[in-house]
């Protein structure tokens, strides 16, 4: 029996969020107000500190940034994927997202171009990358 | 206020396990260590600075180490910065005596991750830990892929890192970890989160440490046997989390907080003999050398060839051994270790030295604060 991966926690603020990725669409928060873009999810926009924003749909494209590879699990679900990567990527709106990249190790290189590769486990979605 | 505030006393425990002690209890012992090596009576004591344990959170915990203190202190509190809040709270203690708050404070620190949790360093990274990104080392990990991706940098950089803290703390008998490294044994040190291998980074330790501030003047009426004197400090934050940041391995915190200590100072970088530089990581160092002008951006990899960090280097970095070393405690004894350097009473001490830096950082490079100390 393998453990469950640990389950984003869903709130009134990050819900379109995640259920964006459940329908096959990454979306980041732009502000209204001073044109900001970030992510994760917060309430107020970090540049101005007004509230009046509104998620955006990404095209899905991005380069990488930076990328790690794990070769212990510091949690049981990942156990039998090492190693496995977590990657910095830069999506082509501006912001940037902690994501998995769908593709051997070897074949990661810096500034490389990405398209977004949903995947799909089980009661949610994550933002998965593969090379474009 | 170059020179005004000094170092009067340093303390610690033995570094390393203490099974069945608390935190509370191993400030106190530094407290009393320091106390002793400054030859001050803990009743004159009316500050206390706490910088809060990474493994456990308490609850008005500066109160609760006062309390065991024996103390009513007129300032007492605790403070969560990270790594770099040692540091910050030795400068909150000398801008407390500047004002005329406080007359004589302990700033102090102690934490038990080795026999009691470590789960801090390994925790989920928000919600990103679906995506298997936990612990403090991925973060870095992240950078120091960045640094070898835009400058080349090799793996001897890293290793030079830590083979001059490693072949320090051999030197130093109170080193938890008193084994030299070769480079050969660095390369074959696994990966844990790739591209950092075991010895890029720091350990795991319980112990406290601790030092009391006071005056010059105050020193000298009391007749403190070996105060060492603040001649600058500094401090700043990149608040933003990596995917905020538009640079990795740019660290405009680093750049704030060494750009105010070496004006308080009124030194260049040319003039610090001997550098005790945070190494929770060996990429923390190189970034860290880089961002105070020992370099420029990207050319540490070069800056720390030939043994340019050892002992009659260039620069002789950790000179106890640092957190890769001496103990993987967050920064408070590369304070206690700059104290000994300028009294020349370092086990590896630098001959002539007058002026030496001391760098705390926190999060990943979130936090920075900066002092340099005098003979
Ligand atoms: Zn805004």
């Amino acid at each position: 029996m393998t453990a469950a991966i640990p389950e984003p926690e869903i709130t009134s603020v990050n819900r379109p969020y995640w259920e964006g990725l459940k329908q096959g669409q990454l979306m980041f928060a732009r502000c209204r107000q001073c044109g900001n873009t970030w992510f994760p999810a917060r309430p107020e926009c970090p540049g101005c500190l007004q509230d009046d924003w509104a998620w955006t749909p990404s095209a899905g494209q991005g380069r990488l940034i930076s990328w790690v590879v794990y070769h212990i699990a510091f949690h049981p679900a990942f156990r039998d994927r090492l190693p496995y990567n977590v990657a910095l990527v830069a999506i082509d709106e501006g912001p940037r997202l902690i994501a998995n990249i769908a593709a051997p190790h070897d074949a990661l290189h810096a500034d490389m171009r990405l398209r977004l590769d949903i995947a799909h486990i089980g009661a949610f979605a994550l933002a998965r990358f593969a090379p474009a | 206020m170059r020179g005004e505030i000094v170092i009067a006393g340093i303390g610690n425990t033995r570094y390393g396990r203490h099974p069945d002690r608390d935190t509370v209890s191993l400030n106190v012992e530094a407290c009393r260590h320091a106390l002793a090596d400054a030859a001050v009576d803990k009743d004159a004591v009316d500050a206390v600075f706490v910088k809060t344990p990474s493994s456990a959170r308490e609850f008005m915990y500066g109160q609760k180490v006062s309390e065991a203190l024996g103390l009513q202190p007129r300032i007492a509190g605790a403070w969560d910065q990270g790594g770099a809040a040692n540091i910050t709270l030795l400068t909150f203690a000398a801008m407390a005596i500047m004002a005329g708050q406080c007359e004589i404070a302990l700033v102090c620190y102690a934490d038990n991750p080795k026999t009691g949790s470590a789960a801090h360093f390994a925790r989920p990274r928000g919600n990103d830990a679906a995506y298997g990104w936990f612990s403090t080392a991925a973060g870095y990990a992240m950078i120091h892929r960045n640094h070898v991706d835009q400058f080349g940098t090799a793996p001897d950089a890293f290793a030079a890192v830590a083979m001059a803290c490693r072949r320090n703390g051999a030197a130093n008998p109170q080193a938890q970890l008193r084994a030299p490294l070769t480079l050969d044994a660095y390369m074959a040190s696994p990966f844990v989160v790739e591209p950092l291998r075991r010895d890029d980074c720091c350990l795991i330790s319980d112990g406290g440490a601790a030092v009391v501030v006071m005056s010059a003047r105050r020193a000298r009426e009391m007749g403190v046997a070996a105060p060492v004197p603040i001649l600058g400090f500094g401090h700043g934050q990149v608040s933003w989390d990596l995917q905020a940041r538009s640079s990795l391995t740019r660290l405009p915190a680093v750049e704030a907080a060494a750009h105010d200590a070496f004006a308080m100072a009124g030194l260049s970088t040319r003039q610090i003999d001997v550098a005790q530089i945070y190494d929770c990581f060996t990429i923390t160092v190189l970034a860290t050398l880089e961002a105070y002008g020992f370099c420029a951006h990207g050319e540490s990899g070069r800056f720390v060839r030939d043994g340019a960090l050892e002992i009659g280097g260039a620069l002789p970095v950790n000179t106890a051994g640092g957190l890769l070393s001496e103990t993987g405690m967050p920064g408070m004894q590369l304070i206690l270790e700059g104290v000994r350097q300028m009294r020349g009473t370092a086990a590896t001490q630098v001959r002539g030295a007058k002026h030496c830096l001391v760098t705390n950082q926190g999060g990943t490079m979130h936090t920075h604060s900066s002092l340099i100390l005098g003979a």
